[in-house]
């Protein structure tokens, strides 16, 4: 057994907040670079130029790329061989807190969803996913999910015999439902399998995957490489203000599903794809 | 670029076009959702709102907090959608301008042509590059509701792209059949 204090996933959880609000993935700035060069107006180019600027702004001055810095989404991988001294749950509310206050990021958790609607003002608590994997470890991922692109998720429980032409044409449809709305160039994570609550997880997982990753079986590979084609020759652009450039990356995530079932997710985020890692 | 100066007077504002660049200088409000509720209650009481609507601008954001030294944070738009149930009653109110980012329903596009309305895009996710045009910002009402407080802003030379223009054509819709047509004749 390996003992990790709460006090050190706390001060964690507070720095991964604070970076991953300033400082946006590699991977994702290269992507709008590339996609500045395959604008053919003058306004979609001006538009991904204004994008890299803030990106720059962002990490030169450390202030959060986005005001909307999101509803923190934290994941934890914990090794069956890690003991928490304390409470992992509040040590990481508490470093969410305190990465909100201390990287002057913005709170915006309301306590009751419909009728009270009050801030809670430190911005948790945190959405957790938690799994138990081998090894001595605790790995935590944040990545703060702002709710314009989050409002434009879509899930649906398709049936086998829709098989990969629903799934397709459920995609565009999210895509198209959304249009310029949750700030293109959009992310697009697309879960497939497992059931209701799962496969909305699987989208989120494939949306935080690195651009050239791709799905391990080459005919879900080809089914991403189609779908980022088709969601470009759109048109939405940069902003929704018309261009090629409207997503900069499409993963897939496949499970295991039941035999009368294929559920569906779609999840979108915006341009502003923001996660950090770290291995405790 | 155009350069336009607050109060937005329909003479100011009717012959911007869909894709125009704008750089607007002078005062606007920040209101959001939970602000627009609480509009709708005190029209309904006949209530003064807690700024003259008369040729006014509303920009759909709410800030991030100012670090030391700073005017305010990062301050980008908000998706204007979720503001659609609200924005046709402001408009008949005197609202001259809105500021956001993303579609309008057919009420509110309706509305800014019955009252010579106009909507601005800012370019979403900029909030970092937006705040810099920022000069001066004071809580005017609603101080409770935290990031959604109504917020005067003083900016200069803030970039916008006309989304919406007072005789109701929409960029969302031009723009992306305009690229569509570059592309196809290339």
């Amino acid at each position: 057994m390996r003992i990790i204090k709460s006090e050190e996933i706390t001060e964690a959880v507070k720095d991964l907040c604070i970076e991953s609000n300033y400082d946006l993935p590699c991977d994702i700035y290269d992507a709008i670079k590339k996609g500045m060069g395959q604008e053919v107006t003058d306004l979609a180019k001006e538009t991904l130029g204004v994008i890299k600027e803030n990106a720059d702004v962002a990490k030169e001055r450390k202030r959060p790329i986005c005001q909307d810095t999101g509803m923190a989404v934290i994941f934890c991988d914990v090794g069956d061989e890690v003991f928490v001294e304390g409470n992992l749950k509040e040590a990481i509310n508490k470093g969410v807190a305190l990465g909100y206050k201390e990287g002057y990021l913005r709170k915006s958790i309301v306590d009751d969803p419909v009728f009270d609607r009050v801030n809670t003002k430190d911005n948790t608590p945190a959405v957790i996913h938690y799994d138990i994997v081998p090894g001595d470890q605790l790995k935590i991922t944040v990545a703060p999910k702002g709710f314009g692109s989050e409002n434009m998720c879509q899930i649906k429980m398709l049936k086998p015999s829709d098989g990969i032409e629903g799934v397709k044409n459920f995609i565009m449809k999210v895509v198209e439902d959304a249009g310029p709305n949750p700030c293109p160039p959009i992310v697009v994570g697309v879960g497939i399998g497992g059931n209701f609550e799962s496969v909305a997880l699987l989208a989120k997982k494939a949306m935080m995957k690195d651009v050239d990753v791709h799905h391990p079986d080459p005919r879900y590979q080809a089914v991403e490489e189609e779908m980022l084609d088709k969601i470009n020759a759109l048109g939405i652009g940069p902003a929704g203000f018309g261009g090629a450039t409207t997503a900069l990356s499409l993963h897939i995530e496949t499970a295991p599903t039941h035999i009368a079932g294929m559920p569906v997710a779609v999840a979108i985020c915006c341009h502003v794809a923001r996660h950090k890692e770290v291995v405790l | 670029m155009i350069h336009l100066t607050t109060p937005l007077t329909y003479e100011k504002i009717k012959d911007l076009k869909p894709g125009d660049r704008v750089s607007l200088s002078g005062v606007i409000y920040t209101s959001r959702d939970a602000a627009h509720k609480r509009y709708m209650g005190m029209i309904e009481k006949g209530e003064p709102l807690p700024f003259d609507l008369k040729d006014a601008t509303i920009y759909f954001a709410g800030p991030a907090p100012a670090a030391p030294g700073e005017v305010i944070g990062s301050c980008g738009p908000t998706t204007s959608y979720r503001m659609d149930a609200y924005s046709p009653t402001l408009l008949d109110h005197g609202l001259r301008a809105m500021i956001g980012k993303g579609k309008r329903n057919d009420e509110v596009i309706d509305a800014i042509k019955r009252n010579h309305g106009i909507y601005f895009a800012a370019i979403g996710g900029a909030g970092a590059v937006i705040s810099s045009s920022i000069k001066k910002c004071d809580v005017i009402a609603f101080e409770d509701l935290g990031t959604e407080a109504v917020r005067r802003l003083e900016v200069e030379n803030m970039p916008l792209v006309v989304a919406i223009s007072c005789d109701g054509e929409d960029l969302y819709k031009i723009g992306r059949k305009k690229y569509l047509g570059v592309k196809e004749n290339a």
